[in-house]
């Protein structure tokens, strides 16, 4: 059963030999720090993280140093589409607005979906991928039949229907991104659930009476979410991107900018044939940057946490 | 025998899935969203005579099942519904823009796995050096490229600065050609830039996934045997390790139709190709449902057959799942 040189990616594999009833520590201390290690070390993660922590910053104190004002419109045609000045940083949009104040209110918009579609989608996808590796059977033929297919289903065609028929509002699209987003998290947690439900610690716990619930609490979900962790981080640069699409595509919510919804108005406007490259050069660097640091983190985070990528390494 | 049963169990599978698909499809757009009357009429303001007609020309009288069986029949006969922007039965539009969007995800998909592939291949072959780590953070950051931002970068840095290629349409408009193989040329140039905006953003994946494969394969022994046999190394590279290390390039590639499918909606919005996703970008706009339904459930079943495709292929190359 023991083979050396794998982990359970879960706390130290001393323990499992010995043959511990207790479940292999989760959160302990070792995980933060082997995070952090793989953060700092690899170049890749530090690069993920220093974007990360800019990001971040700029979304968060960004539209309180510089607030947007969206009814701010010049009312002559010498203040639409201006080049950067020592007034406007970077211009202004074809509506005559502050572009450097409306870049940072919509970095916070795009953050703000990416973070809540995520959590939808890992709720859900851990739901299903835990419920369909524990109970196995029936369970997990239906489960995974549903997530296979989301998986082959194209998501942004569907994700575009969806957010046509259901509206353009800020929540709607949250919910529909979180909703077509859970498959890979769901498979991902499955394999790694099936894996534990055979572990030693959950047969003797068993064994002893623990009923299925109380198993699942407390041995095999704290063990699953250093996984669900990683899978997390590396899911929001997918959401971040569907919502910049979605909002390029006319689907954003008009009243919320996001970094997608600047672009749709670039290309709507004609900026591109203009050169008016101070509207959209700096939405999608900001997009490439945000999704940059999530998914370069996440791999940090994922090659640290993930048993399969760490025993290759 | 066993090849058989894989080759049932697949096209069943298959099978389930498009009645699922059809049948999520008709759930969401017929049974969901609120009042179909007040969607199609857009103002409130009907007549109840008007609200009974439309009720009666789209079968709303009936109970949910047989409106879900009239459906069902209607798109056996390749009824899709009439747009309401265009005036035209949804099917003729799709066959009159289906045409250019597979020329457009053909050109993409081919020049993606063949690029991939080989600089996928030279990056394992140079594990560690230079190359080999420009590979894997180009990889990266193609990944993190919005597929639709890429195409206004080109638009504006090959099209618009350089003047080097056209940015709008697939061909020249009011062009008289002398030849038909001058309009293909222009139809070229017009391919160049969607193309090429598809290849860049998706075409990480792929070397990501060939570059891992040989590498393992590299390290089998047979490996050994063969540069003991005193082999040439690019023979023994080319014949017997990517050969043996293209199962994954196969899984990646009916992956790559999923993102490529998504990614032509974008790039037909930038360029304005004249295909699907140009179609779904103007439907969107002007909220033609019935279009936006069937364009899904068009992409779907694309998508669903080349992953069909896939495994068969799969299967045909790799002895142990036909075994399995």
């Amino acid at each position: 059963m023991v083979r050396p040189g794998t982990t359970t990616g879960l706390g130290a594999v001393g323990a499992e030999p010995r043959g511990d009833a207790r479940a292999p520590g989760t959160w302990r201390g070792t995980e933060f720090r082997r995070v952090w290690r793989a953060l700092t070390a690899d170049p890749m993660g530090r690069t993920g993280l220093v974007l990360f922590v800019l990001v971040v910053t700029m979304a968060v104190a960004g539209p309180l140093l510089f607030p947007f004002n969206a009814a701010a419109i010049s009312n002559s045609a010498a203040g639409v589409l201006q080049p950067p000045s020592a007034r406007h940083w970077l211009g202004t949009d074809e509506l005559g607005r502050d572009l450097f104040a409306e870049f940072l209110s919509a970095a916070h918009v795009s953050l703000v979906v990416g973070l809540a579609a995520t959590a939808i989608s890992m709720v859900l996808g851990a739901s299903i991928g835990t419920a369909a590796g524990f109970y196995g059977r029936w369970a997990d033929t239906v489960l995974m039949r549903i997530t296979d297919f989301f998986l082959v289903l194209p998501q942004l065609p569907l994700v575009i229907a969806l957010a046509a028929f259901f509206g353009q509002n800020l929540w709607i699209i949250i919910l529909v991104i979180g909703m077509t987003g859970w498959a890979t998290t769901a498979r991902i947690v499955r394999s790694q659930t099936l894996s534990l439900r055979e572990r030693q610690f959950v047969t003797r716990v068993r064994s002893l009476g623990a009923p299925n619930l109380r198993i699942l609490r407390v041995h095999i979900l704290p063990n699953v979410m250093p996984l669900i962790f990683a899978n997390t981080v590396l899911v929001i640069g997918g959401a971040i991107l569907a919502e910049a699409t979605l909002s390029f595509l006319g689907l954003g919510d008009p009243v919320q900018v996001s970094w997608g919804t600047m672009l749709h108005f670039a290309f709507e406007s004609g900026a591109i044939g203009r050169g008016a490259w101070w509207f959209f050069i700096p939405p999608g660097v900001g997009i490439v940057v945000v999704v940059l640091a999530f998914t370069l983190t996440g791999h940090a985070i994922d090659q640290a946490l993930n048993p399969r990528l760490r025993s290759s390494r | 025998m066993s090849r058989l049963r894989y080759l049932v169990r697949k096209t069943v599978w298959l099978a389930v899935t498009l009645y699922f698909v059809i049948t999520f499809n008709f759930v969401l757009f017929h049974l969901l969203p609120g009042n179909p009357v007040r969607l199609l009429a857009r103002s409130g303001h009907l007549t109840p005579q008007a609200v009974a007609d439309i009720t009666r020309v789209y079968g709303l009288n009936h109970p949910p099942p047989v409106q879900y069986l009239i459906y069902l029949r209607d798109l056996l006969h390749g009824q899709l519904g009439i747009s309401y922007t265009y005036r035209e039965p949804v099917s003729r539009l799709l066959g009159q823009y289906l045409g250019n969007t597979i020329l457009l995800l053909a050109a993409a998909t081919v020049l993606t796995i063949v690029l991939g592939v080989l600089t996928g291949v030279i990056a394992a072959n140079r594990r560690g050096g230079g190359y080999d780590s420009a590979t894997v953070t180009a990889s990266v950051i193609g990944w993190s490229l919005p597929t639709f931002w890429t195409g206004l970068i080109l638009a504006f840095l090959l099209g618009v600065w350089l003047h080097a290629f056209p940015i709008f349409g697939m061909e020249t408009p009011n062009a008289v050609y002398t030849s038909q193989f001058q309009r293909i040329e222009d139809i070229g140039a017009h391919l160049f830039l969607p193309t090429l905006t598809l290849v860049i953003v998706n075409i990480a994946q792929f070397v990501l996934v060939a570059r891992a494969s040989v590498i393992e394969v590299l390290a089998e022994d047979f490996m050994l045997t063969a540069t003991a046999k005193g082999l040439l190394p690019r023979r023994i590279l080319w014949r017997h390790a990517v050969r043996n290390a293209m199962l994954p390039v196969v899984t990646a590639s009916a992956l790559l139709i999923s993102l490529v499918v998504g990614g032509a909606i974008e790039v037909e919005t930038v360029f304005s190709w004249p295909g699907m996703g140009l179609l779904v970008y103007n439907s969107v706009l002007n909220r033609d449902y019935p279009v936006i339904e069937a364009a899904f459930l068009v992409f779907a079943i694309v998508v669903l057959l080349v992953n069909f495709a896939s495994d068969l292929l799969y299967q045909a190359l790799d002895p142990r799942v036909r075994e399995a």
